[in-house]
């Protein structure tokens, strides 16, 4: 099981390479849009600002790539961090910019949703299962994930939620819509619950 | 709910971690990797590795050595010493580092904070400023290893950082590290309060009470300690069983719901 990782020269590539190593899956750290063609699996990492994100997105020509293999294809695609919240229609980050829209909803800082607590959000914080989900599995419900970030994933259709976290007020933790999966916290680095975590989404097979 | 975070710190010279008292006098302890691997092995929050002579040395972060080290850890991994620029943060990150603590050059240039929380986000910055009490209360910020004073204030000086988009504050007492007389609860207490950011509270730690009281009575969002970890039976579990107790949350270790 091959996995691409879109490295769009914003990510902590070197946790997220680890990671997948560890639990034993064949990774590439994907340079260019070409090369996410021949992988199972693409994850979309992230570390940094929305908008300068996605110009490195719109740079490369990611955009049009991922469209094709995770739309058109069905191929899964995880979204950590930044990479959860560029799946959005758009981000308000300074100023409004597009997302990839592959789950629809807005990126908008902690205290516009209503957090009134210190910014950024960083440590480990239980994640709160709405729905059953195979990222899930083997995982008890209220696990610590480390979180760290200033923007929160607001999504459109209450659907996509698979799960929150509380930090003043409800925080999207985990979306899904389809094969296409955002974590806003970092399984990379969430230790043993996030290894297995990323084991599930190793394991998932799209219907 | 966001838990309190027990970090431990490791202070590396040359080729092996070290210890000293307020920044002087340093001692080998051992080898930086099986500390980090028993650290990991032990599921700890979070660690920080700060390269203490670099900046002193004028020397630059070596993320040659920070990819093994972060090799072996499936935590969050802060690496600090020497950074001078972007490329070179750029660089720990590919080597693994999941944050990059900023001190030295925070001074000289404090548009690195700027730029580098622009590029990389705030949460990525941590900027650590190194502390130190006059006769007369006051307090003063130091750089290059505590050698020298750049008489900016730290309660002005976080509120800077923070503005400029810091993610967090890494505050050590000077005259407290490596006593294990406790943290300099007027100083973190003055820092958090001006400051939106989360401060991680570095220096003095020597037993769980100090722990405690840093975050009941200063407003810490974090604790930071080397010697207590290092030199004592305490751990990081057992700072976290009696923060647990005493009220604070705190993460416990995690085990799987699958017996698959």
């Amino acid at each position: 099981m091959k996995i691409a990782i879109v490295n769009y020269g914003m990510g902590n590539l070197g946790s997220v390479r680890r990671a997948f190593e560890d639990i034993g899956a064949e990774v590439c750290v994907a340079n260019h849009p070409a090369a996410i063609y021949d992988a199972n699996r693409i994850v979309l990492p992230g570390v940094g600002a929305f908008t300068e994100g996605m110009k490195c997105l719109a740079n490369a020509g990611w955009a049009p790539a991922l469209h094709e293999v995770v739309i058109q294809q069905g191929k899964p695609l995880l979204g950590i961090c930044l990479g959860m919240q560029m799946l959005a229609t758009t981000g308000h980050e300074g100023g409004e910019t597009k997302g990839l829209g592959f789950i629809p909803g807005r990126v908008q800082r902690l205290d516009v949703i209503g957090c009134k607590l210190r910014i950024p959000h960083v440590g480990w914080n239980d994640v709160n299962y709405l729905k059953d989900d195979v990222l899930f599995d083997g995982i008890p419900d209220h696990s610590d994930f480390y979180f760290v970030h200033s923007y929160a994933f607001v999504p459109e259709n209450q659907e996509h939620l698979i799960a929150n976290t509380s930090y003043d007020c409800d925080v999207a933790a985990t979306i899904r819509n389809g094969n296409v999966f955002g974590c806003q916290f970092h399984p990379e680095k969430s230790s043993k619950a996030g290894r297995l975590l990323l084991k599930n989404f190793m394991d998932y097979v799209p219907c | 709910m966001l838990k309190i975070r027990v970090i431990p710190t490791l202070l590396w010279k040359d080729f092996g971690l070290v210890k000293g008292v307020s920044f002087d006098s340093w001692r080998r302890v051992g080898p930086v990797l099986p500390a980090i691997r028993v650290y990991n092995s032990r599921d700890v929050d979070e660690l920080i590795l700060a390269d203490i002579a670099a900046s002193l040395e004028g020397n630059p972060p070596d993320h040659d050595s920070v990819s093994d080290f972060s090799e072996e850890c499936a935590v969050p991994f802060t690496v600090g010493g020497g950074i001078t620029n972007l490329e070179q943060i750029v660089a720990l990150l590919h080597a693994g580092a999941d944050k990059v603590a900023i001190n030295t050059t925070a001074y000289s240039n404090p548009n690195l904070i700027e730029t580098a929380a622009n590029r990389f986000g705030a949460q990525c910055v941590v900027v650590s400023i190194d502390a130190k009490r006059y006769a007369d209360g006051r307090y003063s910020c130091y750089s290059h290893a505590a050698t020298i004073d750049t008489a900016k204030m730290p309660v002005e000086w976080a509120k800077e950082m923070a503005a400029r988009g810091a993610g967090e504050i890494l505050l050590t007492s000077i005259d407290r590290d490596g006593t294990m007389l406790g943290y300099d609860l007027e100083l973190v207490e003055q820092v958090a309060n001006a400051v939106d950011i989360p401060v991680i509270a570095s220096g003095g730690a020597g037993s769980y009470d100090h722990m405690i009281e840093v975050v009941k009575n200063a407003g810490a969002s974090a604790v930071a300690a080397a010697s207590i970890f290092h030199f004592t039976e305490q751990t990081p579990t057992g700072a976290k069983n009696a923060m647990q107790a005493a009220g604070i949350p705190v993460r416990r270790n995690f085990v799987s719901s699958a017996a698959k």
